[in-house]
């Protein structure tokens, strides 16, 4: 639950020689009990992180598959205290480290100190806050180091080198590469290579880093990145608990499936 | 906070984007930080540069139809007693309100980049029906995005940008209304930066669109200043100017040149709503906490929980729940005074300066600027001059008003 243990996890998956494996689903989507569900699937499927997404409305980098499971989850009322107690509640139970993606104006309505109380109350390890860019989120992210929560700084494929290397001075122990140019769950537009030599420049830079690579990627893709740190994959699994409920079936255990068999690609 | 004279509004912000040290700013995804530096550094260069310039009025002139009547409501001054009432006549402008100004700056903005693609968002369809028209004057492929509840409501509008053979997409994610379609553009610029431009129809989102689009406004004081010595030989020494307040590019433009004139009140109506109604789009009014909406911080109608309340105003160009860092910087330093009106209010407003003036029928946004005006005039002295802009033509609300008022077209 700092990060020292959220650095383990990909330490661990090194060991097994693949990259973590991380896994983006909306808190809360679509209640409390079910996501707590799909948490405790996806951790005995195996994942290395878990990525909860504290989703907003108003939200400016998700894509389809994404925002339908931050209204499901909204339109639910599904509150901010909501995410976290479903956070403590499945960190009664698991290791599995988890990390909350989320957008700015939901940190600043709960108060970023109380935001940040609360995160170590639920052990949370680590934050990525979507639409507050470097370096207009030093003062938080130093707020957050001091309570040994990584803030997680992004960098995509239009971050030019001056400010990849500025960004990366002031990152924490792991950073997110969006590999390419969209909101989340398009198409994979760039080549699995071209992503790779843009993770190879910033462990050049950064070697001690651990980079997560996210935007894009799917159970068809996912072994090209598995000699990298980290992986996400969002997207396909938001669209699995869409189709669960539509049909009537239960989330948790199809995305448990979905995560098995991408951990397993990961690892052949 | 403090505002600074002799330097122009919209510069008058740190390096980081903000106004005052707190509005404004560019909370955006990573993604973004490129082709919004790249746009800071053309727009700099293209704001002093000479050709760049005559470009825009000779569009501004020949186009648009700058500049637009300044008049006095000789009849509306009489029936109500005391101040002087003058109206600047926006709602002359080609296409029937000020949407034209930013969307051809934006257009030519576009070809600068050496792009030829262009997308917008729209809430009543006046933004987007401007920009579609401007695209298509300069071959520019157009996209615009509108809330799927707009789209039902303002079918007229939708008509007309597809005429002018812009794409519009609805946008079915949550209130289906304006605030989701400006997310949704900004999603897709976020995947298209490379080839598109992207014009945000008011003077909100990150700090280089509220720079753009109140710089293009600003014709509207630039020209009335003018207008202004030629009716009176001078600067009045009591002067109040009323504008209605949504995203606030009309006031921005309106207000622009007289900031550093201290004599002059400068006073932004915002959208009350019903009534009654605790539901409005009056941030500034009723002091909505502060928050970030579509990558700047500012007021914003939002629950404990950080996400946007719906609005509710019968006029669909002022519903928008959060408000331009120029008027919160502006609200803050005291430089202006806002205030709201109702739907009803509005509704009476619209009667009242059609009835007595004929040639100058507003639309709902600006019937809420008059309805601060009707109320306030019979209080002053007859040496107070009160000029309230018209940014709109109540020929896009013609069903809605009169609905309201019991009639059937």
């Amino acid at each position: 639950m700092t990060s020292s243990t959220l650095i383990k996890s990909f330490e661990r998956a090194k060991e097994n020689n693949r990259a973590a494996l991380l896994t983006y689903t909306v808190g809360g989507d679509p209640d409390k009990k079910t996501s707590l569900d799909i948490f405790k699937s996806i951790a005995d499927a195996g994942v290395d992180i878990i990525e909860c997404g504290l989703g907003h409305g108003a939200n400016i980098g998700d894509g389809g598959a994404i925002q339908d499971s931050t209204y499901r989850a909204l339109s639910n009322g599904i509150k901010t205290n909501d995410i976290f107690e479903i956070i403590e509640e499945f960190k009664k139970d698991y290791e599995t480290e988890v990390i909350i993606m989320t957008y700015q104006n939901k940190i600043m309505a709960y108060g970023e100190d109380e935001f940040l109380k609360r995160c170590i109350s639920s052990k949370v390890s680590g934050i990525i806050c979507v639409d507050w860019p470097w370096p207009l989120n030093l003062e938080f992210a130093k707020k957050c180091k001091e309570n040994s929560i990584v803030f997680i700084q992004l960098l995509c494929p239009t971050t030019n080198e001056d400010r990849l290397q500025s960004i990366l001075n002031d990152a924490h122990e792991v950073v997110y590469y969006i590999s390419m140019l969209s909101t989340t769950g398009q198409k994979l537009k760039v080549s699995s290579d071209e992503i790779k030599k843009k993770f190879n420049l910033i462990k050049k830079i950064s070697p001690d880093k651990k980079c997560i690579i996210g935007f894009g990627i799917t159970a068809d893709t996912i072994n090209d990145f598995k000699d990298t740190d980290a992986c996400v994959v969002g997207s396909a699994l938001c669209r699995e608990i869409t189709r669960s409920i539509d049909e009537e079936l239960n989330p948790a255990t199809n995305v448990g499936n979905m995560v098995t068999d991408l951990k397993q690609k990961l690892s052949s | 906070m403090k505002l600074e004279k002799g330097i122009p509004l919209i510069d008058q912000h740190d390096e980081n984007g903000y106004w005052g040290g707190k509005f404004g700013g560019n909370q955006i995804a990573e993604s973004l930080n490129y082709p919004i530096e790249e746009l800071t550094r053309e727009f700099e260069k293209l704001r002093n540069d000479e050709t760049f310039i005559a470009e825009r009025d000779y569009y501004f002139k020949n186009f648009v139809g700058a500049p637009t009547p300044f008049i006095k409501l000789e009849n509306l001054t009489k029936h109500l007693g005391g101040a002087q009432i003058y109206c600047k006549l926006v709602s002359k402008a080609t296409g029937g309100a000020h949407k034209a100004y930013n969307a051809v700056v934006h257009s030519l903005i576009c070809k600068r980049l050496g792009k030829t693609y262009i997308g917008g968002d729209t809430g009543a369809g006046y933004a987007g029906k401007m920009l579609s028209m401007a695209a298509a004057k300069f071959n520019l492929k157009c996209k615009i995005f509108m809330g799927a509840k707009d789209v039902e409501r303002q079918s007229i509008n939708v008509f007309s940008m597809r005429s002018y053979g812009a794409e519009v997409v609805p946008v079915n994610s949550g209130s289906q209304t304006l605030v989701d379609a400006v997310s949704e553009c900004m999603r897709w610029w976020t995947s298209e930066n490379e080839e598109a431009h992207m014009c945000v129809g008011s003077t909100v989102g990150p700090t280089i669109f509220v720079k753009i689009c109140a710089w293009s406004t600003a014709q509207i004081s630039r020209e009335m200043k003018k207008q202004v010595m030629d009716e009176f030989g001078e600067v009045p020494k009591d002067m109040k100017l009323i504008n209605c307040v949504g995203g606030g590019s009309s006031a921005a433009g309106f207000w622009n040149e007289w900031i550093d004139y201290d004599n002059i009140e400068l006073i932004g109506v915002e959208a009350g709503g019903p009534e009654g109604s605790s539901k409005h789009a009056a941030p500034l009014t009723n002091d909505s906490p502060i928050g970030v909406l579509h990558g700047a911080t500012q007021y914003v109608i939002q629950d404990d929980q950080g996400e946007i309340e719906e609005t509710d105003s019968i006029s669909a160009g002022l519903d928008y729940p959060g408000v331009s860092p120029l008027h919160c910087f502006l609200k803050e330093t005291g430089r202006a005074r806002y205030t709201s009106a109702s739907d009803e209010e509005a509704i009476e407003a619209f009667q009242l300066v059609s009835k007595n003036e004929g040639f100058v029928s507003p639309s709902l946004e600006p019937s809420h600027a008059f309805a601060e005006a009707i109320k306030i005039a019979p209080k002053l002295s007859k040496d107070t001059i009160i000029v309230v802009d018209s940014c709109g033509d109540s020929a896009k609300d013609s069903k809605i008003i009169a609905e309201r008022l019991g009639y059937k077209i």
